[in-house]
């Protein structure tokens, strides 16, 4: 940063810290608001379903080898295995920003082209497990798997069009290079089993409350959940004994605790930002609800767009997307405009379009943008009915 | 001896720089240390994975931080 925006930051806090009447009754209420908001988060999310998580995405970083899917992206990759592995890679390469964009310029001027390079693009920020998870657990498993769904077709079609757009488009001659794969000790079921028995952990520990009065399937699991849920912890560490090396062992904690150190200060403050702003479902805070229900509340073409534009132009940290709408669909907005946000948010931002319009020019980028806000409103659209 | 080290400014990456600084002195060699941050550079140069590293033209590591002892048993192969 440079030092006269330093300033510029420090004058505003102060202006804002001089001016605003904070003991004003809505001012109170929304402060109030953005912590109890937070607590929800602590005591809801974080244990059960955060922290789980955030092991999951250490271990894909560390264990699934990136070398073996690279090479799906190289220039004479099968278009076909192009296209299918960068739509669904993300979960596997894309857990940080800062590996996303070398990888797509890689794949753009080099490699497969532009097709498979801005299918990974999309893709990528937009199903990695966290943000999957967090997004079924706390605004409903419905609105997690079309977003799952969504991101994945999303990433397919947004490839072909923009290949057949720009099909006369030329490419740069040269090799990218492709690391060696490390020779593992374990076999691909070994590691798939791994994957399998935190996933289950994540899906047990998180177990929500069936309705009182229910029974069935789904309480008799409730009831037993804990049980289940600490004999995969010893599974776990059993399978960590023996089959994993102690340097493996400290790098999946290490990248774990790197992934928490990144994204919990980020979560928490955007949970805070949308408290405040927001409120909790049911409460109201600093933005009135109808201002809310009438830019994105219904189903309107209007109202998806809007939500659809919005997300595209504003720059989500990772995971916050989550709070915002949660405290959004508290206040009104409609079903299909928040997977229009959800869909074209996390994907695009303006910084990060300055930093794609760079690689592959104006025209290109400006074209992209479009094609995804497009789709998400369709999409908006088609949800919203289905879901109300 | 020329090292490039690229990456877009993350924490692993500066973690790279420092451990090829930490890795040269060490072995007490002289070398020009580039740190690239531009993403169009790292195409042309063939590189995906970052943080990598560079050295006169030859791609060593890409997509993960070594430690400043590998750093050394490679860069000392290198004279």
């Amino acid at each position: 940063m440079k030092e006269r925006y330093k300033l510029l930051l420090i004058i505003v806090v102060f202006i804002a810290s001089y001016y605003i009447p904070w003991d004003h009754v809505t001012m109170r209420k929304s402060g109030l608001e953005a912590f109890m908001m937070l607590q929800e988060y602590a005591r809801e999310h974080v244990l059960t379903c955060l922290i789980p998580a955030f092991f999951i995405a250490g271990a894909i970083s560390v264990f699934v080898s990136q070398a073996a899917v690279l090479k799906y992206f190289g220039s004479q990759a099968k278009k076909v295995l192009s296209y299918s592995v960068a739509s669904i890679s993300g979960t596997i390469l894309a857990v940080c920003s800062c590996t996303v964009l070398p990888l797509f310029a890689g794949i753009y001027t080099r490699g497969a082209g532009i097709g498979p390079a801005t299918a990974f693009l999309y893709s990528g920020p937009a199903i990695n497990v966290l943000a999957i998870t967090m997004t079924a657990r706390i605004l409903g498993w419905q609105l997690g798997l079309a977003r799952a769904i969504g991101a994945i077709l999303f990433a397919v079609i947004t490839g072909l069009l923009m290949a057949f757009i720009f099909r006369k488009d030329e490419k740069d001659q040269g090799e990218l290079y492709i690391p060696e794969g490390e020779e593992k000790g374990r076999t691909l079921t070994q590691d798939a089993l791994y994957m399998l028995t935190m996933v289950l952990i994540l899906i047990f520990a998180a177990f929500a409350r069936p309705e009182e009065g229910t029974v069935g399937l789904w309480s008799r699991i409730f009831a037993v959940k804990w049980y289940i849920t600490v004999s995969l912890l010893a599974v776990l560490a059993l399978m960590l004994k023996w089959w994993f090396t102690k340097d493996e062992r400290v790098m999946w904690v290490e990248s774990t605790w790197d992934f928490m150190k990144k994204i919990v200060p980020l979560l928490a403050a955007g949970v805070l930002v949308a408290g405040f702003f927001l409120g909790r479902p049911g409460h109201s805070a600093l933005i009135p609800e109808q201002y809310i229900q009438q830019l994105v509340g219904g189903n309107s073409l209007w109202a998806n767009l809007f939500a659809s534009v919005a997300g595209a132009l504003m720059y989500f940290a990772t995971l916050t997307e989550i709070p915002i709408l949660q405290g959004l669909l508290g206040s009104g907005m409609g079903k299909g405009p928040a997977l229009a946000l959800l869909l074209a948010g996390p994907a695009l931002s303006l910084p990060n379009m300055l930093v794609i319009g760079s690689v592959m020019g104006f025209k290109k980028t400006a074209t992209f943008c479009g094609i995804i806000v497009v789709m998400s409103t369709i999409a908006g659209l088609i949800y919203g009915t289905f879901a109300g | 001896m020329e090292i490039k080290v690229l990456g877009p400014g993350c924490v692993r990456c500066r973690t790279m720089e420092k451990n090829v600084i930490d890795a040269c002195a060490q072995l007490d060699v002289a070398a020009d240390i580039l740190h690239i941050t531009d993403v169009k550079e790292f195409a042309k140069m063939g590189v995906m994975l970052t943080p990598a590293v560079i050295v006169d033209g030859k791609i060593i590591s890409s997509g993960k931080v070594p430690t400043v002892d590998e750093l050394k048993k490679t860069f000392s192969k290198m004279d």
